[in-house]
Formats: structure tokens, sequence, C-alpha cells
């Protein structure tokens, strides 16, 4: 111990002279907004626990960094067959486990009986891993992947064999998603016999670009660069994690350089990030969509012609300089201009209150008429001010002689209020999980016995669309896809079930030392492939 | 003497038990539950919100729910987070050494810093020290927290870049695994040069935003404490009999005005606790404050329940170790007169 205080002072100062600029080159530290649930992804729903365990695993099929494309994860390549029910992967051969973590020493390469492992836990009941840390799989049964999967079988040690139940275009980028991290059966089956199979879900063993070294709860999480890793060894050899939930102590220690990347700076940051010569601010359209939706089962919102004047009476523009401030761009379409098939020939509703009157007096529905204006009691990612927003709309439309009273509940109250469709108008928004439009036009979709599901809020079902959404669904023909969506963006854009308010522009800041940073449309915060300069 | 001590621990079971139920029952009473609150924008059909609800036995009654969580916390079980599945017991065991520190710390600031100044503005009274000191202790104790931490960090950290942001210590220079969980003597521990300095370094600016308010408090007491004492007659008697002015103030004079100050030192570590709640927010420290409002924000009804429970226990038992030494100290309570 006296040693540390002899020497301390004069070690200090060599490490300051010498030793610091060596370690900081090959330490990148990324400040994130708050602890991981735990580190199995299938378990969890945030995107903080997702970004945690995101550097340690891989999925069969991976989204492209930076982009939406599906491209060969840990499987090679795969094959559907003609009826779209048969997918057959060719899992890719040689890729290793981390070794030493928790004491676990792989004694084989990932393979087949992996795969099973990881869908299996969160598909069978029975499976022993399916209780573990509270058994709840959202995203596997929000993707409907129960319903969906026939089986998954093992042809070979590097073949697997997954049958739907009908064809699903949007399966492949279904499985790129975080619920579809492959984990070690191995190291699995080495806790289970230990009688500690929780520690499966808090310290992880994967295949991915960094290996987990430690967890200390809300403060860091640390990873070193995996050596053996089959995409080739990272650029950097330590990551760094450093859990800072104050946005504006995130931006202190980013123009400090105590970390590199920072997460969600807030809006009235940004110019301030703007002018900071050490920093760079990334920014890229939100796969996103923030909009107000008209409950039909709700008179008068039933008749088309109020609710086209509920269109022409808001003053979008308005909205987008006031609210998001230049960090966000108009919403014709459900989704975002960067999802393919957006149908850019779909005119938006022009800003006109006189043509607004002249349909409400057309509609029939005497004035004033009274609503009632949900918005929201949180900030979310696609709606910076949902409250404010509807201030702008009630002041719109009392323009035209509706009367909107504005309500709001407890953020999850509201959820469950809005579902159960208690609202007549209300806003909302979606964040896309893998960039199929499939992905977003669900929200307004209803199922097979023609009723709405519980995230339709317009509580709106119109055959024609819905045909052409299932129909979608079992093509795996992407032009013939692309029609299908662009036709069914008309039909929503002609029937009004909801009002496009926004996409929100997502943006990153950066050190200037940091290289091939990308922003993910999806919200995600992935290190393989960055470097430090 | 051992009748009045089994007669205040008896006092502290009913509170325990008006501190289960204030805790078990508030936490429900704020809308939402922890099935709805990790749902998200796509929400969740009926049936599995009533199978994860029937899990969590939150389809229970509330009063079978009740009687659950007191049996469990009488046989020391205080819960399983919903959020982490980790043992509430073992969460906070983890977190709970950073607030210690943090604490601990910001008190031995506000004390070494509010008691000599305090004394010196008595025995200086209406003089300009004395007037700069008891106006800034007004301004410290209607400080905002949170607005305090921002402003030091935006100048001290930011501006003048002479302490770190937040964290407990230099992520990219130190690394070592926790021992005893208290940083300052896990960094020793480690024997990785710099790493102590490093600590230190990092708890300075929460310790100063954590301890004004104590600090300002303990100043004013002190002073008040020492005007009185000064105008004894113990007093005068040793100015009388030519002791020097330190000899008198040091040790006749603040010996006696010291204890209402250890009183309200006492009665800071509520507001510490409460202050820590705020700091660690703002300056990421991994401590239980910051644990229990990510705890709210997610309605993690064990680890609220439990955490709050381990907390006031903890202040329950101060303030009963602080009456058993009154007690000691003066008879006249203990005969409870």
């Amino acid at each position: 111990m006296k040693r540390t205080f002899t020497t301390g002072a004069a070690t200090l100062l060599a490490m300051l002279a010498l030793g610091v600029t060596a370690a900081q080159a090959k330490t990148l530290v990324y400040c994130s907004e708050g602890s991981p649930e735990n580190f199995t992804p299938a378990l969890n729903t945030t995107g903080t626990s997702f970004d945690a365990a995101r550097p340690v695993y891989n999925q069969l099929v991976e989204f492209e960094r930076g982009t939406t494309k599906v491209v060969p994860g840990l499987a090679e390549k795969w094959d559907i067959s003609a009826d779209g029910k048969t997918i057959t992967f060719h899992l890719r051969k040689g890729v290793k486990w981390h070794s030493g973590v928790n004491g676990f020493k792989p004694t084989r390469d990932f393979d087949a009986d992996d795969v099973l492992f990881s869908f299996n836990r969160q598909w069978k009941t029975d499976h022993p891993y399916n209780k573990i840390s509270g058994g709840k799989y959202d995203y596997f049964a929000d993707m409907d992947m129960p319903k969906l999967l026939a089986s998954i079988e093992k042809k070979d040690a590097y073949t697997v064999v997954m049958t739907l139940t009908e064809p699903n275009a949007p399966i492949m980028a279904n499985l790129a998603m975080d619920f579809g991290t492959i984990q070690s059966a191995e190291y699995a089956e080495m806790l289970l016999k230990a009688g500690k199979p929780e520690q499966f879900d808090q310290i992880p063993v994967g295949t991915g670009p960094f290996q987990f070294v430690t967890y200390q709860k809300d403060a860091v999480i640390r990873y070193k660069a995996f050596a053996g890793y089959w995409g080739g060894k990272g650029k950097f050899e330590d990551l760094v994690y450093a859990i800072t939930p104050d946005p504006t102590a995130r931006l202190a220690k980013l123009k400090k350089g105590e970390c590199h990347v920072m997460m969600a700076p807030r809006p009235a940051d940004l110019a301030e990030i703007k002018a900071d010569p050490a920093l760079d601010l990334k920014s890229q359209p939100g796969l996103n969509i923030a909009y107000w939706a008209f409950n039909l089962t709700k008179p008068p919102m039933d008749n088309i012609k109020v609710r086209k004047a509920f269109a022409a009476a808001i003053d979008k523009a308005a909205i987008l300089k006031e609210v998001y401030q230049g960090a966000g761009q108009p919403a014709k379409n459900l989704i975002p201009p960067t999802i393919w098939s957006y149908n850019d020939k779909v005119q938006d509703f022009k800003y006109d209150p006189e043509a607004a009157k002249k349909l409400i007096a057309e509609s029939g529905v005497a004035t004033p008429i009274k609503i009632d204006l949900w918005w929201m009691p949180v900030q979310r990612p696609y709606n910076p001010n949902a409250k404010r927003i509807a201030e702008m709309m009630q002041a719109d439309l009392a323009k035209i002689g509706v009367e909107a009273e504005l309500k709001s509940y407890e953020w999850g109250e509201y959820r469950k209020r809005m579902q159960a469709g208690e609202h007549m108008t209300g806003q909302l928004g979606w964040t896309g999980d893998n960039g199929d439009p499939d992905n977003f036009f669900f929200l307004i979709g209803c199922n097979a016995e023609g009723k709405p599901a519980g995230q339709n809020l317009s509580k709106w079902c119109n055959k024609d669309f819905n045909d052409k959404l299932a129909k979608a669904r079992t093509l795996s023909d992407l032009k013939e896809r692309t029609k299908l969506y662009e036709e069914m963006q008309v039909i929503a854009k002609e029937e009004v079930p909801q009002y496009t308010i926004a996409h929100s522009v997502v943006f990153e800041p950066t050190r200037k030392e940091v290289v091939d940073y990308k922003i993910s449309p999806f919200g995600r915060h992935e290190f393989y492939g960055v470097g430090l300069k | 003497m051992f009748r009045y001590l089994l007669r205040r621990i008896a006092l502290t079971v009913p509170t325990f038990v008006a501190l289960m139920f204030v805790t078990f029952v508030a936490i429900r009473l704020v809308p939402g539950d922890p099935v709805e609150v990790r749902t998200g924008e796509r929400g969740i059909p009926p049936e599995r919100l009533a199978e994860f609800r029937h899990q969590l036995g939150l389809d229970q009654p509330i009063w079978k729910q009740f009687v659950d969580y007191v049996w469990g916390l009488v046989h020391g079980d205080f819960g399983t987070s919903i959020v982490t599945n980790e043992k509430v017991l073992t969460e906070f065991a983890v977190l709970f050494p950073a607030t210690i520190e943090l604490s601990l710390s910001a008190m031995l600031f506000a004390v070494l810093i509010g008691v000599p100044a305090g004394t010196i503005a008595a025995v200086k009274r209406g003089s300009p020290f004395d007037h700069t000191v008891m106006g800034a202790s007004v301004i410290g104790f209607s400080m905002p927290i949170f607005w305090w931490g921002l402003l030091l960090i935006m100048l001290v950290s930011e501006r003048w870049g002479l302490t770190p942001v937040s964290g407990r210590i230099d992520l990219i220079r130190y690394y070592f695994e926790p021992t005893t969980g208290f940083m300052l003597i896990d960094s020793l521990l480690s024997d990785q040069e710099g790493a102590f300095l490093s600590v230190v370094h990092h708890l300075v600016l929460p310790t100063i935003v954590l301890g004004t308010i104590p600090l300002a408090v303990i100043a004013r007491i002190t002073r008040s404490s020492m005007l009185e004492v000064l105008n004894e007659d113990y007093v005068r008697t040793a100015r009388a009999k030519g002791l020097s002015p330190m000899r008198v103030i040091g040790l006749h004079a603040l010996r006696n005005a010291l204890i209402p100050v250890i009183t309200s030192i006492g009665l800071q570590i509520g507001t510490l606790l409460a202050g820590a709640v705020l700091t660690e927010t703002i300056f990421s420290w991994p401590g239980v404050g910051k644990w229990l409002i990510e705890g709210i924000g997610r309605r993690d009804y064990p680890a609220l329940q439990g955490g709050i429970m381990l907390i006031s226990s903890i202040v329950i038992f101060v303030n009963l170790g602080v009456d058993v030494l009154y007690g000691a100290i003066n008879p006249r309570l203990r005969h409870g007169r």
C-alpha cells in the first residue's frame, strides 16, 4: 500500500506524459444512458439492453451497419423454397466462442445446436432455459414467431432448416433483429449443470467482435476485442460503456474527452455541439413516424369529410418549425422515405383552413364539433413535445369550428386506454424494428376476422388495404411487394385513418478522433468497424 | 437504561409496520404497472398481459400481495427485482457502498468547513466575515441540488477543466474488480498507481453538491450555538483567568457549542440520502439513489419496496442510536421525564 503513495506521484506524471495517449488510442468509451436489464436480447425490450449485448453476439443474418440491409451473419447463405415456407440456413464454419468468460472454455465451434438452442429457448415452454430470468420473450411473440414457426431442425452440424406455417417475406428482416441472437448451447449446459443457469443472462458468452469483461451496475460495462472473431479483430482493444443517465453530463464528458460517442443529445444542445471544433455531429432521418390517430368508432370521426377537414386544418409546417426545430421532416406517408416502397407520388394534405371549413359544412356534422385530443405525457424519439403539438392543433382546429379538449394520462395508462379505443383522436408514433414496410403498415392493419389489432388506434379496417397487407407478406418478389405497399399508401391517404405528422431526424455526436462511426436507422449503437485516430 | 433501550426498540416496530404499508400502497397508487411499462408503442395483447401479471403475482388481491411481502420481509427476503431478476438485497449491497462513500465525504466536507466557518462567524459577530458566511449559508440551504450540480459540472469540469465530469474513476486508465465497493479503499487495494488520486478527483464535485445543504445548516447551527455559549459564565471565567483566546474558544466554548451541532449531523442523514438521489443521477454515481429513481420509472415494485425499506431502516436505526446515546448522556430522558 505504501508503494502506492511513495511512487504514485512520479508514476502518475510519467503516465500522463507517455502512457495515456497510447491507452486512450486503444480504448473507445461510449457514454450510454442506462444499465441493461441483462445480456440476453431475447428477454429484453429496451435499446439500452440491446446495445449492451450487441458487441458480444451475432445473429444468423444481420443488418449491415448503418443501413437496413440484411446481410449474412452466422449463416453464410440461405435458400428459400419455392413456396416460401422453408428456409435452409448454411452456417459459417470455424466460428469461435469467447473463451475464459465466467470460467467457460468452449470445446467446439459454433454449430447448428446453438441455433436450435437459441430459438427453442424462446419457443418451447418445456425448454430448460425457457423460464430462466423471468422468461418473457416479447419480441419473439410480437413478431408472431410462435404462430409462424412450424419447426426448426438440424440437418447436419452446419445446416439448419426452418419451416414456416405460411410464407412470410419479412422473416429475414425479423431474424436480423436482436431477439434472433445466437447463444452458446454448451455454455448454457455448463451453467445448468453447475446449478447457476441465471448467470447465462448476466455473464454473456458469444461469437461477437468483443468479449465481455465486466459489468458494474449503473457504472460501467467493459469489453475487449476478440482476437478470434470470424470477421477479423476490431480496430481498438477495449470498449467501455460509461453509464451516464443525464444528457447534460454526457455532453460535458464528450466535450472533455471522457467519452468518444454519446447517445441521445438534447435538441437544445445541438447548436453548441455543431460549433465545437472537437466534435462531429452526425445526423440521419429516423426510421420513425409521429401520427395523430382518428378513432373511427367514435362519431364524427367515422365521417371521412370530417377527417379530411381536420387534415386540411393543421399547419404542419408550423409544427415542424416550432416543435421539431429543424430535426424533423414532414410525413405524408406512414413509412419514412428511407424505407423501400415509399410512395413519393402521394400528395400531402394542403394546409387550407377555408377548404377545411367547407368540408365540415359538407359533412353535415353540426358545429361546434367537440372532440378530445390526446397527447403523450412523454418525449419520444419521433415526437419531442406532444403537448405543444396538441396545443397547436387545438388552435388550428378552433379556426374551423372544432373544440378540441386536450387529454393525457400516465404513459402506460395512455397506451392501454388508446388501444382500448377510449380516445376520439390521439397522438402516438412508431420506431421501426427491422426496416421492412410491413413493420409500419401493421400499425393500421386488421386481423383475419377483419377486427382491428390492438396497435391499430384508428380502429380502421379497410378490406382492400388489409388484403394487400396480407398478400405482401407472402411474396418474396420485392417488385411485387413494392407495388402493393405503394398502393396501400394511396388508400391510406384517401381514407385518412390518421394524420401523419413527422419523421424525426436522429443526431449523434462523436469526437473528431472517432473514425467510421455510422448512425443506425434503428437507433442502435455499433462499434465493430469503428476506429480511433 | 436497559428498560429505556427496550422501550425505544419497541417503538420502532410500529414505525416499521407503517413504513411497510406506506411503501407498498404508495407505489401501487402510481398508475401503470411493471408489465405495461415494458411494452412500448406496440402494446400487449390482453392474454399476454394477464399471463405476465399472473407470473409476477400482480393478479392476486392486494391484501394477499401485502401479506406475501410482509411474510418475505419477516424472513429476510426483500424480493427479486422484476427488471433484472436479481435479489433486491444483492443489488442493494452492490450499490449501497457508493452511496455511503459519497454521503460520508459530503458530511466530512460539511463538518470540516461548516464548524470553523460558524465558529469564526460567531466570534466575529457583525463583521463582514459573519455576514458573508450567513448570506452564503442561506443561499446554500436554498440551492436546488440538480441545478447546482449541473452548474458546477459546466463551470468547474467543462470550462475550467479542473475536475472530471462524472463517474467514480477514470475508466480509460484504471480497471480493477471491486472488492469492498468503496472505491477509495478498492483503488488502494488495486495497487494501480494513481487510481486513488483519480477516485478522490472524481469525488470532489459530487461531494460539494451533496454537502452544500448540510454545510449551510451546520455553519448556522454552530454560529448560533457558539453565540449562546460565548455569553456563558464559564467562558467569561476562562477569559478572566487570562487564557489565550484560542484556548477559550477552542477548548471551553466550542466543545459545549458542538452538542446541538452533533444532533443536527444525525438529523442530516435523511437529508443526505434524499440529496443522494439527485446527486447520483447527475454525476452518474452508481448508488442506491439512482437505482430507486430507475425503479420508479420501470415500476419495479420489489426493488422500490425493498430499497426504501432498507434505506428507511438505516435512518430509523441511526435515529435509535442517537436516542439511546442521548439517554446515556441525559438521565432525564432515560427516566421518561
